[in-house]
This record gives structure tokens, sequence and C-alpha cells, in this order.
């Protein structure tokens, strides 16, 4: 597999804080990398700096041989980059329906038409295939503010796939989820994006949905990646299982 | 297409019967009406404004460009006819919105209202000093005509005026629906929610935003010509912040829910003060102020929400699981 996305000695702070020393990742098409670490590793610096949200103080963000380190996020996503949120970010006044709507026109190459009504055939047609998907059919008429966590969470990854991107990252899809429906709620994630070849990196708390969904593994420690393997290889590793994961070696 | 259509019939209709209806109504109630549209049309651009999440008090800089523009074409220009001129003062008034909106664009909240009540408050000083302009007299307009037809009496001028304006709101109001129930009008409603959200799908929040202040302009010009030419007289008061703060009310007053409940609320509010302002000379202010608070008490979502279907908090299912549901 070629690589899709290289970063090379990010660097981010806030004042003193230094959120992102050193990142330097690759990531190969299509590959499902989870991140792990603990709170303030870097993982979400890392996907901030990569989709545009945050400025990197030094270093470079190369997908597909283009430098898209510090562009808006709106510019990072039309280079293939999108991403799903820690606390979902959705359009509260609007159904789950309307959100999805949205994003499938601005995804679309028909343009957001001031004269072309909203639930026009062609975009019912990709709504009603984005719904069966992500299994949101039943919720797609209900207030954002009603839905439970897990749904909350789909409707959010459900709009970042909505222009097919060559890069997705989701940031703790299963952070605010009941125990019992974190695996579910995966399960549901990578059957919807089965048949894509975008590379995946999610950020994960629970050890064990990253080693059920991830192939690769980048564990993040004090704004570094202190370990990058197969799922058993960095789980096994002393300083991975030191300040990471817990686990006395 | 079947939607739009409908939307398109339902206008015509509408025009239809007020143009019937201003045959066999007083003059007077004509002359309300008129007023009363003109005005919802610039109340109308501020919802288009609102559903993105701004509020603009200072809309009376263009509901003020939209009448000199017509004036002064009417006065330097010799131009008469009644058509041209509102779409003079709507012309003039968008590529003002055109000029400012990049500069507003990046602005929210109480920083955007404040910049256009700045801004109209500015454009308030120069032309009250603007001799040439008539300064704090303003400009009279005389007797327009219409398409070619110069009507014979002050009844018939008044009545071919409320068709003109009756025309342009049912226009302005098919259109304007068509554009809220479009993936461009949900984007406006989009924003409003969640700015991040949407740069991170795309688009740009400034462009959203942008385009909402020019349709905001166009519509404040178009009112402004059609008051001018009722009133048959402008002033800088056009641009004054209380006249802003007029469209804001029926804005307020109407909601954003409805296009429809703009005209219902500009119309209802100009019979309020046409008669508090007879019964009630010292406190009529005070009636419409009574009016506006009963209204956020009691319907906060404005007028409009009268009239719409209520549609969603329906509570989900608790759980979700990968076959969906329970």
């Amino acid at each position: 597999m070629s690589a899709l996305l290289e970063t090379s000695g990010l660097q981010k702070s806030f004042g003193a804080v230094v959120a992102a020393k050193d990142i330097s990742v690759v990531a190969r098409r299509g590959e499902k990398l989870g991140l792990i670490g603990n709170n303030g590793a870097g993982k979400t610096t890392f996907v901030n700096l990569v989709t545009g949200y945050l400025r990197p103080d030094a270093g470079r963000v190369v997908l597909d041989g283009q430098d898209i380190a510090g562009l808006a996020p709106r510019k990072v996503r039309r280079h293939g980059v999108s991403r799903s949120f820690q606390i979902p970010q959705l359009f509260a006044s609007l159904t789950p329906e309307e959100n999805l709507l949205i994003a499938l026109g601005i995804a679309g190459k028909e343009g957001m038409s001031s004269w072309r009504p909203a639930r026009s055939t062609a975009m019912m047609a990709d709504l009603e295939d984005l719904l069966a998907r992500f299994r949101l059919g039943e919720y797609r008429d209900h207030a954002i503010v009603a839905l439970p966590g897990g749904v909350r969470k789909l409707v959010d990854i459900a709009m970042a796939v909505t222009h097919r991107p060559k890069l997705l990252l989701l940031d703790e899809p299963t952070s605010g989820v009941a125990a019992e429906e974190k695996f579910p709620l995966m399960d549901v994630i990578m059957r919807a994006l089965e048949g894509s070849d975008a590379t995946v990196l999610f950020v994960e708390h629970d050890m064990e949905i990253v080693g059920r969904y991830a192939e690769r593994v980048l564990a993040f420690y004090e704004g570094r990646v202190i370990a990058d393997g197969t799922p058993a290889t960095v789980f096994g590793n002393a300083d991975v299982q030191r300040y990471v994961t817990g686990m006395t070696p | 297409m079947a939607a739009r259509l409908g939307t398109l019939a339902a206008a015509l209709v509408a025009f239809a019967a007020l143009a019937l209806l201003g045959r066999v109504l007083p003059n007077w109630f004509i002359l309300v009406a008129t007023l009363a549209f003109a005005k919802g049309l610039v109340a109308l651009g501020l919802v288009v404004l609102m559903r993105g999440g701004l509020v603009s008090f200072g809309q009376g800089i263009f509901f003020c460009a939209g009448a000199y523009a017509a004036g002064l074409a009417m006065r330097s220009l010799g131009i008469g006819d009644a058509v041209l001129l509102t779409a003079l003062g709507g012309g003039a008034a968008l590529i003002l919105g055109i000029v400012i909106a990049p500069l507003l664009a990046s602005y929210r909240g109480i920083f955007f209202a404040t910049l256009t009540l700045a801004l109209s408050m500015i454009a308030y000083g120069i032309l009250d000093k603007t001799y040439s302009l008539g300064g704090s007299d303003g400009i009279n307009l005389h007797g327009p005509s219409f398409l070619g037809y110069h009507p014979p009496t002050p009844q018939d001028e008044s009545y071919a005026l409320f068709v003109l304006t009756s025309l342009a709101t049912v226009i302005a109001a098919a259109l304007c629906r068509i554009h809220f129930a479009s993936l461009r009008g949900l984007l406006s409603l989009a924003a409003r929610d969640n700015e991040i959200r949407v740069e991170y799908l795309g688009t740009s929040v400034r462009w959203v935003s942008g385009t909402n202040f020019a349709i905001s302009a166009l519509l404040g010009g178009i009112g402004g010509a059609l008051s001018a030419l009722s009133l048959g007289h402008i002033d800088p008061d056009f641009t004054f912040w209380t006249t802003s703060g007029e469209f804001v009310f029926l804005a307020i007053l109407s909601g954003y829910a409805s296009v429809t409940a703009v005209f219902f609320a500009a119309v209802l509010v100009e019979l309020v003060r046409s008669f508090s302002s007879q019964y009630f000379p010292n406190t009529w202010q005070g009636a419409l102020g009574i009016f506006l608070l009963l209204v956020i008490l009691f319907l906060p979502q404005g007028l409009g929400s009268l009239l719409q279907r209520p549609r969603r908090g329906k509570a989900a299912p608790a759980r979700v699981t990968a076959e969906g549901g329970e």
C-alpha cells in the first residue's frame, strides 16, 4: 500500500504547553489506524493539525504529495480529508435528515442552489442510501437533542463521509456511548465504510475497540508517537504499557 | 418541481386576489397596505439574515438607499416610471450591500448588529448635512407613471402603486419561500447552528452570510423605493436607528418560520400604528411595545409559528444497535 498521509516534525504549542512535540506519521491507503494515548498526549491535536483546525508551528502535512499544513478546514476537505468530532458537531435545530441533506448538498457536484428543493429526487436517493448504511432510518425526523449519544455519533460520522473522503479521522467515535453499545456502534461504522478505500484514523481510549478494529496502532505520549505497529506489537510495548495502558510490563 | 410550481401558482393567485381586493377596499386601507407591504419587504430581508443567525440593527441604510436612488432618478434623470424606479432602488441597495458585505460577513452577534447600526447612522449624518440631496428636508417625489399608464386621479395612483407593491411582494415572498425550502436555504440555518461544522463540510460561512446580506439589501432597497413612492417624500430619517428598529420589530413579530407571516405582521403593525396614532396620539408606541411583549411571551417564535406544523421533538429510542433501533 502506498502512503496517503505523511506528517513530519509536526509541532504545536499553546503558550508553555507543548501539545505536539514532533509527530511524524505515515498512513497508507485503505489502512485503519487506531490512535491511543492518555488525555493530553496529542491525539486530538494531531487530528486538528491534519484537518486544518490548528496551524502547526512547524512541520509538514503531506496528503497525496501535496502539503496541506495550515490550510483552512474547508480547503483541507477539498483535498479529500474529513473528520468527525469527539462531541458531535451537528445542526441542532435541524433533523438528522436535514443534517445529512446539507452534507450531501455541499459534497454534491450540483452546488447549493436556491432554486432546487432540498428534497430533490436525486438527493433523496443518496440520502436513503446513507440512512440505510448508518442505520439511521428510524431517527431521520427526530430532534437532534432527543437522540441518544450513539445515534448522534453516527449522524456526525455519516456527515463526514458524504464526499467520499480519502482520509477519514474519527475523534473518539465511542466516547460518551454506553459500554454495551460501543461494539455495535463500531460495527455500524465499519460496515458503512465497507467498499470505501478511505484511510481511517480513529482516536480511541478503549483498547478492546482498538484491538478489534485497528490494523495498525499509533501510541501517543507527551506530544510524540512512542510506538507504531500492529495492535499486538504496540500493546506489548513496555513504554505503551507504562505510559498509555497502565499495565505493568 | 411540483412544490415550486405550487408556490408560484399560489403567488399568482395571491396577486390576483390582492389586485381585485384593491378595487373594493377603501383608499385609506390601500395606502396603509402599500406602506405595510413595502416595509414587509425590508423585514423579509431581515428574516433572510436572521435565518443565518444575524440581526441587522441598521437595515434602514438599504431602505434609505433604495428610496434615495428612486428619488434622485426621478428628480435628476427625469425617470417617472415606478417600475423602473423600484428596480433602480433595489439595484442601488444591492450594489451597496455587495460593497458592505465583505466588511461585515466575518462578524457575528452584537458586533454585526452594532456595525450595521453604525453604518446606517453614518449614512444618516451624511444625508442630513448634504444639502444637494435635500439635507434634513429630504426630497419630494411626484406622480409616477406605471409602464406608460398615467393615473388620472390620486386614488388611481394609489391603486396602481398598491398593485405594483403587491406584485413585488408576492414575487419576493414566493422566491424567498422557494429559497428557504432549498439546500441553500437549509445551509443558512446550518450556519446559524454550527459554523465550525459548515466549514468542515467544505463551504464558507462568510460566503453564506455575505449572500444573505446581499439578498437582504436588495429587498431593503425595493421596499425603500416603494415606500418613497407611496409617501411621496424621502428624508434622512429613512436610515435613522428608529426606522431600522421598526424592521427588527417586524422581523421578531413575524419570526422566521413563515414568509407570509412577515407581511401579516407588517399590515397588523401599520393598522395598530394608524389607529393608535389617531385615537391615542401620545401612547401609540407604548401600545406597539405591549403588543410585541405579548408576542414574545406567548409566541416566542413569532406569528409565523402559528402557521407552521409541529414536526420535531419526537423522543428517540434509548439505544442503538448494529441492526438499528432497539
